[in-house]
C-alpha cells in the first residue's frame, strides 16, 4: 500500500518502555513518513508528550513504568479526556477487551488497540496509524473476536449467521465495505446486504459512515457486556 | 537426656499407696520412693538459682542484660524441667509431654521474643517457684521422716542423756508415719509436677495449626509473587524480543526492494534478537525448574551452580540424587540465593557448600569468607526462609560484620522420594 498522500507529515508520539521495541516502532513509522516527534519510556513523560499541541497521533504501550500495569492506557484515556478526539493507538502484548471498552468509552473515535504482533505487518500497521489519525477506529481482530464471541449474554448475536458474524468482526476492525468484500471474496453489494441484516438483527439504525457504524456496533457490544 | 537415669528401676511407676502389705517388696518400694523424693527435693537448689535469675532477667530484658541472661537461663530451666518431667513420667508410668513454641530459625535476638510469648515457658517459671516452696516441702518429708530417728539415735550415742533418749523415743513414730505417707506424698508431688509441666496436646496442636496456617499463607504469597515474576520476565524478555524481531523483519520486507542493504542489516539484527530471545526463555525456564536439577538431582545442580559463579566453591555434598521434588527444588533455590548473595555482597574469595541427609532431614550449609553482615530479613534471604518454612524447614544466618557468613538450611525430608521430576526434552 503506498503512503496516503491525503495525510502528509503526520507527527507521532511513541511511548514504549522496551528500548528494542521503541527503536523498531520509530524506524517503522519513519519508514512510513510519519515523523516521531517524541519517543518516551514512562508514564510521566508520556503525559507531558501528549499535552503537546502538535501531536497528530500517539502510539502507546499499555504497560509502562513506574508500576508496569496499565499506565499507558490510563495516560491515553486521560489525554483524550483533556483533548477529545486525540488520536491514540494503543499497543500491547496482550489484548484485553476490558481495556478496549475504556478506550472506546468516549465514543469520539480516533482510537486503535492492537497487539504488538500486528506491527510486523508494516503496511497494515502504518495504514492503521493513519486511519486512527484520521479519526477512525481500529481494533485488533482478537479484541473484536473477544467482544463478539465473548459470552452467551449477547443473545442477539446468536441470531447472526456465521458469515454475518465474520462481517461484524471485520466491521469492528474498522474495515470499509470494499475491504470486507475483498477479504471475504464477495461483492461489495453482498457485504452491504450482510451489514443491513446485522444492523436489523441488532436493532441498530442503518448508518452509512464506516466509523459511526463501528462505533454503533461497539457501543452496543459495550452496553451488553 | 535419655541417658540421665542411672538406674532405670528407680523410675518405675509407683506400685501402690496402700499401707499393707508390710513386706520386703513394699519396704524396697518405699526406700526407692524416698530416694527419688530426695532427688526431687535437692533439685530445689538449681530451681532457686534459676528463679532468682529469671526474676532479674525479665525487668532487665529491654536493657540487654536480660537478653543475655535469658539465653542461658531459659534453656537451663527447660533442662531442669525436663529432668522433673522424666521423674514424674517414670513414677506415673506415662510420659509427661513437653511442647514449647518453636524457635527454629530464630536468631539469638528472636528467640527471647518467642519465649516471652510462650505460655509454657512461663509455666516453667511457675514450676521453679513451686519447686523451691511447696514442692520442696512435699519431697523433703519422706527422707526427713526416715532420717529423724537416725539423727536422734546418733545424738543419743554421742551424748547419752534423757533428752536425747526422749526425743529418740518420740521419733520412733516417724518411720511409721513414713511408711504410711511416703507413697501418697511422692504421688502428690509427681501429679503436681505433671499438672504444671505437662503441656497440653490440644495446645500443641493449636500452635502447630497456627504455624501451618501462617507458613501456608507465606508459601502461597511466595508462589503468587513467583508467578508474577515469571510473567514479567516473559513480558519484558522473550515476548518483547520476538515482537521486535517481527518489526525488524516486517520493515526489512518493506525495504528489501528499495534499500537491500538496510533490509539485510535489519534481518541481521532480527537474527541476533532471536538468539537473545532464546536466552531469555532459557533463563526463565532455569528460574522455574532448572533442567540440570531434573537431570542430575540436587548434588549435580549445586555442582552446576558452583561452576557458574565467579568464585571457587568447595563442595561436600552427601545427598541422595533423588529427593522429593518440591524439597529438592526449594533447597536448590535456597543455595542459589545464598551463592548469589555471596557473589553480590560478600566480596568473598571463596565459598563452600556442604550438605548431608540424615535422620530424615536435609541439612545444607553455605558459607563464604567474605565481609559478613548478611541480613536475614533482606528480601532474598527472607524469601528463602519463607520457602523453607513451607516444608517446616528453617534457615539460620550467622554473618557477623567482618565475616565469615554461614547460612544453614534445614528441611525435613523423607527418604522415600515422591514422584520424580518429569524427563526433560
Amino acid at each position: 500500500m503506498p503512503d496516503d498522500p491525503d495525510v502528509p507529515g503526520l507527527r507521532a508520539v511513541v511511548a514504549e518502555d522496551q528500548a528494542l521495541l521503541r527503536v523498531g516502532l520509530t524506524r517503522i513509522l519513519e519508514a512510513g513518513d510519519i515523523t516521531v516527534i517524541e519517543a518516551v519510556d514512562d508514564a510521566p513523560s508520556l503525559d507531558r508528550a501528549l499535552a503537546r499541541p502538535d501531536v497528530d497521533v500517539a502510539i502507546v504501550d499499555v504497560r509502562m513504568p513506574p508500576t508496569h500495569t496499565t499506565e499507558g492506557l490510563r495516560s491515553a484515556v486521560a489525554a483524550r479526556a483533556a483533548r477529545p478526539g486525540l488520536p491514540v493507538l494503543v499497543l500491547s502484548q496482550y489484548v484485553e477487551p476490558l481495556y478496549a471498552r475504556d478506550l472506546l468509552a468516549g465514543g469520539t473515535g480516533a482510537v486503535g488497540y492492537l497487539l504488538k504482533d500486528r506491527v510486523a505487518d508494516v503496511d497494515v500497521f502504518l495504514a492503521a496509524v493513519r486511519q486512527v489519525a484520521a479519526g477512525g477506529t481500529v481494533l485488533d481482530p482478537e479484541v473484536v473476536a473477544g467482544l463478539v464471541s465473548g459470552s452467551g449474554r449477547h443473545r442477539p448475536l446468536q441470531r447472526l449467521t456465521p458469515r454475518e458474524r465474520e462481517v461484524l468482526e471485520l466491521m469492528a476492525q474498522g474495515r470499509s465495505n470494499a475491504a470486507i468484500a475483498e477479504r471475504l471474496v464477495v461483492t461489495e453489494k453482498a457485504v452491504g446486504k450482510h451489514i443491513g441484516n446485522i444492523l436489523t438483527k441488532l436493532d441498530l439504525p442503518p448508518a452509512g459512515d464506516d466509523n459511526r457504524r463501528v462505533l454503533a456496533v461497539l457501543a452496543w457490544l459495550d452496553g451488553e457486556g | 537426656m535419655t541417658d540421665w537415669a542411672p538406674m532405670p528401676s528407680l523410675l518405675a511407676p509407683i506400685t501402690t499407696v496402700h499401707p499393707a502389705p508390710v513386706d520386703q517388696v513394699a519396704l524396697v518400694e518405699r526406700l526407692r520412693l524416698t530416694l527419688v523424693s530426695a532427688g526431687q527435693f535437692l533439685l530445689f537448689v538449681p530451681a532457686l538459682v534459676l528463679f532468682v535469675l529469671t526474676v532479674v532477667a525479665v525487668p532487665t530484658g529491654p536493657a540487654g542484660v536480660g537478653f543475655v541472661l535469658a539465653a542461658g537461663v531459659v534453656p537451663a530451666t527447660a533442662l531442669l524441667a525436663s529432668w522433673h518431667r522424666r521423674l514424674a513420667g517414670g513414677l506415673l508410668g506415662e510420659p509427661v509431654p513437653a511442647g514449647y513454641a518453636d524457635t527454629a530459625g530464630r536468631g539469638l535476638l528472636g528467640r527471647p521474643l518467642v519465649w516471652l510469648r510462650d505460655g509454657n515457658r512461663w509455666r516453667d517459671v511457675g514450676f521453679l517457684a513451686y519447686s523451691t516452696t511447696g514442692g520442696a516441702i512435699l519431697s523433703a518429708l519422706p527422707p526427713l521422716l526416715l532420717l529423724t530417728p537416725v539423727v536422734h539415735l546418733a545424738g543419743l550415742l554421742i551424748d547419752p542423756g534423757r533428752v536425747w533418749a526422749l526425743t529418740f523415743g518420740l521419733s520412733l513414730v516417724c518411720p511409721l508415719v513414713w511408711w504410711l505417707v511416703t507413697p501418697p506424698l511422692v504421688r502428690a508431688r509427681t501429679l503436681a509436677d505433671r499438672a504444671i509441666l505437662g503441656h497440653s496436646l490440644v495446645a500443641q496442636l493449636e500452635r502447630r495449626v497456627a504455624q501451618v496456617a501462617a507458613t501456608r499463607t507465606e508459601a502461597l504469597d511466595a508462589n503468587a509473587a513467583e508467578v508474577r515474576r515469571i510473567e514479567r520476565d516473559l513480558h519484558d524478555g522473550a515476548q518483547a524480543r520476538i515482537a521486535a524481531v517481527g518489526m525488524n523483519v516486517g520493515l526489512a520486507e518493506k525495504l528489501i526492494a528499495s534499500d537491500p542493504a538496510a533490509a539485510a542489516e535489519l534481518l541481521r539484527e532480527a537474527r541476533e534478537t532471536t538468539v537473545s530471545a532464546l536466552e531469555d526463555l532459557r533463563s526463565v525456564v532455569r528460574g522455574i525448574h532448572p533442567p540440570v536439577l531434573a537431570d542430575r538431582g540436587l548434588p549435580g545442580a549445586v555442582e552446576a551452580l558452583a561452576l557458574s559463579i565467579p568464585l571457587p566453591v568447595t563442595l561436600a555434598l552427601d545427598v541422595p540424587e533423588s529427593l522429593p521434588a518440591p524439597v529438592e527444588s526449594a533447597a536448590y533455590f535456597a543455595v542459589a540465593e545464598c551463592l548469589a548473595n555471596t557473589v553480590k555482597h560478600a566480596a568473598a574469595s571463596r565459598a563452600w557448600v556442604s550438605g548431608a541427609h540424615q535422620d530424615e532431614r536435609l541439612r545444607l550449609v553455605v558459607g563464604d569468607d567474605g565481609v559478613g553482615g548478611a541480613d536475614p530479613a533482606g528480601s532474598g534471604l527472607a524469601g528463602v526462609a519463607r520457602r523453607l518454612a513451607a516444608f517446616d524447614g528453617s534457615m539460620t544466618v550467622s554473618s557477623p560484620a567482618g565475616g565469615p557468613t554461614v547460612v544453614t538450611l534445614e528441611v525435613p525430608c523423607p527418604t522415600t522420594p515422591t514422584s520424580p521430576g518429569s524427563a526433560p526434552s
